[in-house]
């Protein structure tokens, strides 16, 4: 099943140690960390046909193919990413990472500081969208690659794009920003700080040192989870998925599962809780909430854009009301006002933010053509 | 194929490395003729799904965005050349449209189909709406909701402070300068803003 003709395989993990300190935006230094990634395709003599992925706050480095053949679900983008897929791994080499500060292996708060020998937890740093650049040139350094034929993501990771594009311009051939905005909104942060609260205040998080306690703060990761999943979908799709469908076939007027939305809902938070890490939720929500090319609107947007110089693809979706179409938008006008080549897609979907995950019919062929005009333009 | 003709006659009033925004820019051929003759570095206007994955496949620039809204992307006077091709008649407003080619364009070249030409009035007088290669429509199905003629379309510009620098008028391709708005069946106009 998991050797099927457009799947990218069984695929191993890789880690790169770094012992280059590295000073983040906090002004704190990392005097050494691991970043894990996954590659898939092939590396070109020229090394001219590589590609990054960046992901989004929940993402890691495992974006396509299985870990093993017990493995159920592929990788979070594999619908995108594969031999003949949208981004061809015949043609291109994709790299996946997983961010400072995650916990899919990447060094994060649940790693082993070497100097106390105990978990980070609360005294892990706090990572910026810069300081994931800063660490991902250096990954790209050593797998030898100077200039990526495409950078993508998709919300966080879409940031993570359009900061490689204004930091390294020489080293982005092409930017695809899907379903990203230049900076939170106050709404967007609010969001945040709720999903964040239900954290902080969960009795079982112990200031950020569960580990030690040997808990972890399942009911406030369960809350945050359950409250992002209502802001990643649209008010139809769940109307259409769930309804008022319920349960069972009567009322039970008490405080359990009744509706099936609340089963979704109970069920995608318990599955997160047993698999993320609380911290790093903390650390990649404030990431979003920090991050803004325009230093707090002391410049424009189109002055924060001027170093870029790669071709850019936008993308958002109409059902989105999180990282809403305008806010691409905003991206977009940008780049023009920079005279950037930039093109812009609205892509009607009903799926909200989430709708850049699935694979969409339109979608997919827009960046399977961005992708092969781009790969013909440089020669691979 | 009668675009052809309509694209050399516009690419020769664009000087090379001009900047251009071609508005309902179809499956990019114009910008990519214009890329590819005269080194142009050109942006299309689309709302149509099939036409932006056309675009994309020609590596032409082309932003997904409903023209009748205006073009508030867009800074004022950022473009040499904002073109309105073959797609003035099928437009609800077209005083915002022309309005917006002469804040964001130095000029606009605009192309309209005459539905004056002698076929078509001809068709009227035998008691139909004219349906010909240029308008294949049916009344039912048409888009093109304001049609106009050679005649009606420049005094439209008179009225509206737009000043119109240069014509071309062709029939199935072909140069007319006699009895244009009876002969011609297409026509391309330069203008600018007046004053």
């Amino acid at each position: 099943m998991h050797s099927q003709p457009n799947s990218v395989g069984i695929i191993t993990p890789q880690t790169a140690h770094f012992d280059t300190p590295i000073v983040l935006k906090s002004g704190a230094t990392l005097d050494s960390y691991d970043l894990v990634y996954e590659t898939y395709g092939v590396l070109n003599t020229d090394k001219s046909n590589a590609i990054l992925v960046c992901h989004a706050l929940s993402g890691h480095h495992h974006v396509a193919g299985f870990h093993s053949e017990q493995e159920k679900r592929p990788g979070w983008w594999d619908n995108m990413i594969g031999p003949g897929k949208p981004v061809d791994t015949e043609r291109f080499f994709v790299v996946g990472l997983n961010n400072l500060g995650g916990c899919h292996g990447s060094t994060g708060p649940s790693s082993i500081d070497p100097k106390t020998g105990q978990p980070y937890g609360k005294d892990f740093p706090f990572v910026t969208v810069e300081d994931w650049v800063e660490a991902q040139t250096r990954l790209a350094d050593r797998l030898g690659i100077e200039t990526f034929a495409a950078i993508m993501g998709g919300s966080l990771g879409g940031m993570q794009v359009l900061s490689w594009s204004i930091l390294h311009p020489q080293r982005v051939r092409h930017a695809l920003v899907i379903a990203a905005a230049p900076w939170l909104t106050a709404q967007n942060i609010a969001f945040n700080d709720v999903a964040r609260q239900a954290i902080l205040t969960d009795p079982d998080f112990h200031g950020g040192n569960f580990y030690q306690h040997g808990v972890i703060p399942r009911r406030g990761l369960r809350l945050a989870r359950m409250l992002g999943h209502i802001t990643y979908l649209s008010d139809d799709v769940m109307g259409e998925k769930f309804g008022r469908i319920l349960k069972n076939e009567v009322f039970q007027f008490g405080y359990g599962v009744e509706f099936e939305v609340e089963s979704y809902l109970r069920y995608q938070g318990d599955k997160f809780a047993d698999s993320f890490d609380a911290n790093t939720y903390l650390l990649m929500t404030k990431a979003l909430d920090y991050f803004d090319p325009t230093h707090h609107h002391r410049s424009s947007l189109s002055a924060a854009l001027k170093p870029a110089s790669a071709d850019f693809l936008v993308v958002s979706f109409t059902s989105d009301w999180r990282f809403a179409p305008s806010r691409s938008r905003e991206i977009v006008k940008a780049l023009l006002d920079n005279n950037l080549n930039v093109s812009y897609a609205e892509i009607t979907a009903a799926h909200g933010h989430d709708a850049f995950l699935m694979p969409d019919p339109h979608y997919h062929r827009l960046v399977r053509t961005y992708m092969s005009n781009a790969a013909e333009e440089l020669g691979l | 194929m009668i675009a052809r003709a309509d694209f050399a006659a516009i690419a020769r009033w664009v000087p090379p490395n001009a900047k251009v925004l071609d508005l309902g820019c179809g499956d990019g051929s114009l910008l990519k003729y214009l890329k590819e003759t005269r080194n142009a570095h050109g942006y299309g206007i689309e709302i149509a799904d099939a036409n932006i994955i056309a675009c994309a496949g020609k590596g032409v620039n082309v932003i997904q965005m409903d023209l009748e809204a205006g073009l508030s992307e867009f800074e004022p006077q950022s473009f040499d050349f904002v073109i309105l091709s073959q797609t003035l008649q099928a437009m609800r407003n077209i005083e915002l449209v022309v309005k917006e080619i002469l804040r964001v364009g130095k000029h606009g070249i605009v192309t309209i189909p005459n539905f004056g030409y002698w076929r078509h009035r001809l068709q009227i007088i035998g008691g139909r709406m004219p349906v010909s290669r240029d308008l294949p429509y049916q009344w039912y199905d048409t888009p093109n909701i304001h049609l106009c003629t050679f005649v009606d379309f420049e005094a439209f510009c008179r009225d509206h402070g737009v000043h119109i620098l240069e014509r071309h008028v062709m029939c199935d391709g072909k140069d007319v300068s006699l009895l244009p708005n009876l002969l011609g069946n297409l026509a391309v106009y330069r203008f600018e803003s007046r004053g």
